[in-house]
């Protein structure tokens, strides 16, 4: 069974795919029938990925030597794109991780979707967008990743509109088609210059071939550039500084499909495919060092976003971008094992809080401002209990899952600025200071949502089995799903990573460090949210430092910023282009058809529509190039009889 | 290969417009299935001779009547009916997108019988000029598809911004200017010939081994390029696209941006370029220009409308500067991706226009501001048009997706940074097609379209046929490169050999 499985890798995202064609052009009319295809379809890719995880993990073979396998997709002469299957660690890992993830969500949306006209169109398209992410993981083949990478998109797009009554879903949906749209340009630039260049598109290939670059005649300079124009792509599907907006806002479709979003698939595409495009990056460090500091950026800056919001989901949002920045940093310092491993663990804690939060609307009938919740534990014991063991893993508290991902890239970050790199405190610095503020504004949207006073016009109840199910696995997952790479014991670290495999001593200073800033995050929190009943203090700080406050709340204006260059910048422009062609391209039409003096009257001619009119055009024109050419051009003039002259 | 497959399929639509000129016009539906039944054996024929043609072999098959039948002696004028790798795909479209355009005229009432007759006729002439392989023919075809397209604008057409006898009238009057100065090239590459060779010869092939003197294909390709780019719609030669597509019925509109203006790009390759090598290595850089201006340019314009049509009128500017970007490379990756990108952006027009059309159909507007949340009653509408949308920006998956990245490819190595600025188009691409899709299908349902009905019976044809063709052709996108591949090759070969003989 392991070795069909690994040779049938294709198989993990065929199913899903199969799901959604059989509910498109089958099942739609049954609501349940639909979800069980899919839900079945989903399964069975997590069981076969869990073969693939077992053979690959039971292997070190792997870890040098992918298993790849593929075939010709189309080609010509210079030019063909074959596309494959590439099995190593890191994608065997996602394999596992996406389907597991993906498989619960869709148990859960069986429970959350209950009743909803469109419920089986949303599992097709939870299908499809499970099927785009599992192929991106194990394609073999840049080009072959990016056409995934854009079904990702549509179906995010499909899904972020589900709700297409709507006018906010639709708006959300167009912004994160186009927000990536601006990405996938960006790394569309940085695909063609690597095909023209190393003239092939496999990973393989290209990891060969890239570390001899000058053999192929180009500088370091322009490999950088290579490198970060690929990069772009990542900064707009993981919600990067300047192209996070989307990613807040794509909140607006069903839950469940924020946390797919958030946690499996689409957002953590971008981090994978840097993963796996580290052998270009590594090349060049200054294009390394732009992912790190954007990461270390988009870190900070996303969580002083969240320490105000409101809407419990926005919190959420937020967070993952901020997380996201970490994953990235990680990378940009050159670490394959600490980016992957956060990207694990957050899948779990991340989809987890994302579900549970699904939960609270569901019993509040989306009431989604946690100034409006409060003391929900205690009428939903498994959904606040479960949250949090989220919001400690997300919080960096041992012995959960992200204190040890969290605490690796800490590590890698401080190595990084101890090799000299110039920026590398300041990242250092930065990735600290979010840790705080990371179990600072998380624990701020748990206490305001289920401690303290009951409201009394909430209702609340707790999920059914088929939504508290999910939130335990997934909480269990939290909980123990990173002590597969402890210091002590770093099976991650010796099985995915890049390079060498990291070799440092457990840095108990640093996991020192680490916890304190989690608790002094959490015991602010405590202060001012859970203590402080009336949340005094939390206010009069609101009001001293009213500027701050607005300015992160309102997210830096970014959003009104892109929406002020659209509208006034490209649409006027477009308007500009508009009216340059109907009055002047146009019109010099219009015009030479007047200077034909056909008429004298030159449009109202043609409105009498006589055949006769456009064959005398027909024929002056003629008459005209035949004068031109037959005087113009000895050559012609001569073969025409014309006289020469 | 006794049969002339190629005569029958060419004849079939006609045969179909002789039968209903016979059936009494009140006998609407017949008509229509008299035209169903034409334009689907055409196609079943284009099928069959699609995927009947050897690729290892190559070259002109499916000779009818085994060669070059003489017709006009004096001028070496010959009934030459074959394809190649270049014609085949080009003569699939045609058949597609006229037998879904039966079905998207489905419920016309008004004249319905003429409508049908004047359809098969230009069904049949823009099929004459993909097969024909005899420069007199081809013009002949040319020329032929020139009338039906205006009588049908200004009787079945409509419009906002212009009158639709003006849409009618500055479509026509482009096509003939345009093939005015076609004609003075052609008319003079061919006496040209005769005096260097002293045959007269009017096969394509026959043309291309001529060794004309560089400055003579230099003026000769201007001309041309003048005829088959209006054609296309080059940039600045495009005003009358946006215009004529509004102004058309929907069955014009689709064989118009579907195929038709692709004989301005098949006319580029098979007979510019392939008989005129050193005209065309002058003027590549100037219709690359041009392409790069044309997609830039038409995007924002696209950008800017607010008319359905006229936004996909636009698009179909926009997209074609990438045919042209491709053409101009040179490289047979390039042309490769022009030629197959003239097929993907055919198919996906004739999608856009035929739903397009049904939406006009059930509310009686194409104003974008004015529709909205049509998603709710017409679900499969809304799937057709988005898929079309989403061919329009080049998503994967999709026929147009690895045409646009082939030319691409190609483009930014031959031309680099100029080509950059087309590429930037797939982002005001899909700005406007997700603005015109999303605004028209999505947002909350709208009283006033509460009885809109969705498509159904044969009003599904277009969107099985043509999406059909969008999905399999974006997985299996060999099925398409491979019979290009095969046809371009060969002509892209023997212009590096003259070009590396003539070459200064």
């Amino acid at each position: 069974m392991v070795d069909f499985a690994l040779t049938h890798a294709w198989l993990v995202p065929l199913l899903p795919a199969l799901a959604f064609v059989i509910i498109v052009f089958l099942t739609r009319p049954w609501p349940k029938l639909s979800g069980a295809v899919s839900i079945a379809a989903m399964f069975s890719s997590f069981v076969l990925a869990s073969f693939i995880a077992y053979g690959v993990f039971t292997n070190p073979g792997f870890i040098e030597k992918p298993l790849i396998y593929s075939l010709r997709w189309f080609g010509m002469e210079g030019f063909t794109v074959d596309v494959g299957v590439m099995l190593d660690p890191t994608s065997a890992m996602m394999l596992f991780m996406v389907s597991m993830v993906a498989t619960l969500i869709q148990i859960y949306s069986t429970g959350y979707m209950h009743g909803d006209p469109q419920y089986s169109v949303f599992f097709s398209y939870l299908s499809l967008f499970a099927a785009s992410m599992l192929g991106l993981v194990i394609s073999s083949n840049l080009l072959q990743m990016f056409i995934l990478w854009e079904l990702v998109g549509l179906c995010s797009f499909l899904l972020i509109g589900f709700y297409t009554f709507k006018i906010s879903a639709r708006e959300a949906a167009k912004k994160a088609f186009m927000t990536t749209r601006i990405g996938d340009f960006g790394m569309l630039l940085g695909l063609l210059f690597l095909q023209i260049i190393f003239g092939t598109l496999d990973l393989a290939g290209l990891a060969e071939r890239v570390p001899h670059y000058e053999q192929y005649g180009i500088s370091l300079g322009l490999l950088t550039l290579i490198a970060i124009l690929v990069f772009i792509g990542p900064i707009g599907k993981s919600g990067q500084f300047p192209l996070h907006v989307w990613l807040p806002d794509a909140m607006e479709g069903p839950t469940p499909v924020s946390a797919l979003i958030h946690a499996a698939t689409m957002v953590v595409a971008g981090v994978y495919l840097v993963g796996r495009t580290l052998f270009l990056f590594s090349e060049v460090p200054g294009a390394a060092e732009v992912i790190a500091f954007i990461g270390a950026f988009t870190a900070i800056f996303a969580a002083t976003i969240a320490i105000t919001q409101r809407e419990i989901k926005r919190i959420l949002a937020y967070s993952t971008v901020s997380q996201l920045g970490y994953m990235m940093l990680a990378l940009g310092v050159g670490s394959l094992s600490a980016g992957m491993f956060h990207l694990w663990t957050h899948a779990f804690f991340k989809a987890l809080m994302f579900l549970g939060a699904g939960s609270v609307l569901h019993a509040l009938h989306d009431k989604a401002d946690v100034w409006q919740m409060g003391g929900l534990i205690k009428k939903m014991p498994i959904t606040g209990w479960t949250f949090v063991i989220g919001g400690l893993a997300i919080a960096g508290i041992p012995p959960f899952a992200g204190f040890w991902s969290k605490d690796e890239i800490l590590v890698v970050t401080l190595e990084y600025a101890k090799q000299g790199h110039a920026l590398g405190y300041l990242l250092f610095f930065l990735a600290s200071f979010t840790a705080l503020l990371t179990a600072f504004y998380m624990w701020r949207m748990i206490f305001l949502t289920f401690f303290g006073k009951e409201k009394p016009e909430n209702h609340p109840h707790e999920s059914p089995l088929s939504m508290t199910f999910p939130l335990l696995v997934l909480a269990v997952l939290s909980a123990v799903g990173g002590l597969v790479g402890t210091p002590w014991a770093n099976v991650w670290g010796k099985w995915i990573h890049f390079g060498h495999p990291h070799h440092g001593e457990p840095s108990y200073g640093l996991m020192i460090f680490s916890v304190a800033l989690a608790v002094t995050g959490i015991g602010l929190a405590y202060r001012l949210y859970y203590q402080d009943e009336e949340k005094k203090l939390a206010k009069q700080l609101a009001e001293r430092y009213q500027p701050l406050y607005k300015l992160s709340y309102h997210k830096y204006y970014i959003d009104e910023l892109y929406q002020w260059f659209t509208r006034k910048v490209v649409d006027a422009s477009a308007a500009v282009f508009y009216w340059f062609d109907i009055h002047v391209v146009d019109n010099l039409v219009n015009g030479l058809a007047g200077a034909t003096k056909l008429s004298g009257q030159g449009l109202r001619y043609f409105h009498t529509g006589k055949i006769q009119t456009y064959a005398l055009v027909f024929f002056l024109a003629l008459l005209v190039i035949t004068v031109v050419l037959a005087f113009g051009n000895p050559t012609l003039a001569g073969s025409m009889g014309g006289v020469q002259s | 290969m006794s049969l002339p497959i190629l005569t029958i399929t060419l004849l079939a639509p006609i045969v179909a417009a002789l039968v209903i000129v016979f059936v009494p016009k009140e006998e609407e539906k017949l008509c229509k299935w008299i035209a169903a039944i034409g334009t689907g054996a055409a196609l079943l024929l284009s099928l069959y001779v699609y995927f009947g043609y050897d690729q290892s072999v190559g070259g002109l098959q499916w000779v009818d009547f085994g060669g070059p039948v003489p017709w006009i002696k004096d001028l070496g004028v010959t009934y030459f009916m074959a394809v190649d790798g270049l014609s085949l795909p080009m003569l699939l479209l045609t058949n597609l997108i006229g037998f879904t355009a039966v079905f998207a005229s489905w419920n016309v009432t008004h004249r319905a019988k003429e409508l049908m007759i004047y359809l098969l006729i230009l069904i049949a002439g823009v099929m004459g000029t993909f097969i024909a392989q005899d420069l007199f023919i081809f013009l002949l075809f040319y020329e032929v598809v020139v009338i039906p397209i205006y009588i049908m604008v200004i009787i079945w057409g409509s419009s906002k911004r212009v009158t639709k006898e003006y849409a009618g009238m500055k479509l026509t009057i482009y096509l003939l200017i345009g093939s005015a100065f076609l004609l003075v090239g052609v008319i003079a590459t061919f006496i040209q010939s005769v005096l260097i060779t002293g045959q007269a010869n009017m096969s394509f092939e026959g043309l291309a081994r001529v060794p004309f003197p560089e400055d003579f294909q230099i003026y000769m390709f201007g001309l041309m390029l003048i005829g088959f780019g209006s054609l296309l719609s080059m940039w600045p030669l495009h005003s009358w696209s946006p215009d004529g597509y509004a102004g058309a019925p929907t069955a014009v509109s689709m064989i118009h941006a579907g195929v038709l203006k692709k004989i301005g790009g098949y006319g580029l390759i098979r007979i510019a370029i392939y008989v005129l090598p050193l005209g065309a290595k002058f003027w590549a850089p100037y219709i690359a220009v041009l392409g790069v201006i044309g997609v830039a340019y038409a995007a924002m314009g696209a950008l800017a409308q607010k008319d359905l049509k006229y936004v996909v009128g636009y698009s179909s500017v926009s997209h074609m500067g990438y045919v042209l970007l491709g053409v101009a490379s040179l490289g047979v990756i390039g042309v490769n991706g022009a030629v197959a990108n003239m097929f993907a952006h055919g198919v996906m027009a004739a999608l856009f226009f035929s739903m397009i059309g049904f939406i006009y159909e059930k509310t009686h507007t194409r104003w974008i501001p004015d529709l909205g949340g049509l998603s709710h009653q017409a679900p499969r509408l809304s799937v057709g048009f988005m898929m079309a949308g989403m061919a329009s920006l080049g998503l994967p998956g999709l026929i147009s997706f690895v045409p646009e990245f082939t030319i691409f490819v190609e483009s930014f190595r031959v031309f680099g940074w100029l080509a950059v600025l087309a590429i930037a188009g797939i982002i005001i691409t899909a700005l406007y097609v997700l603005r015109a899709g999303a605004n028209t299908l999505f947002g909350p349902a709208r009283e006033e379209y509460r009885q809109v009905k969705d498509l159904r019976g044969a009003e599904l044809v277009p969107l099985i046929v043509l999406g059909g063709v969008l999905v399999i052709g974006g997985l299996l996108p060999s099925l398409l490169f491979d019979m290009v591949n095969s046809g371009v090759a060969p002509i892209l070969a023997h212009i590096q050999e003259t070009l590396q003989i003539g070459g200064r």
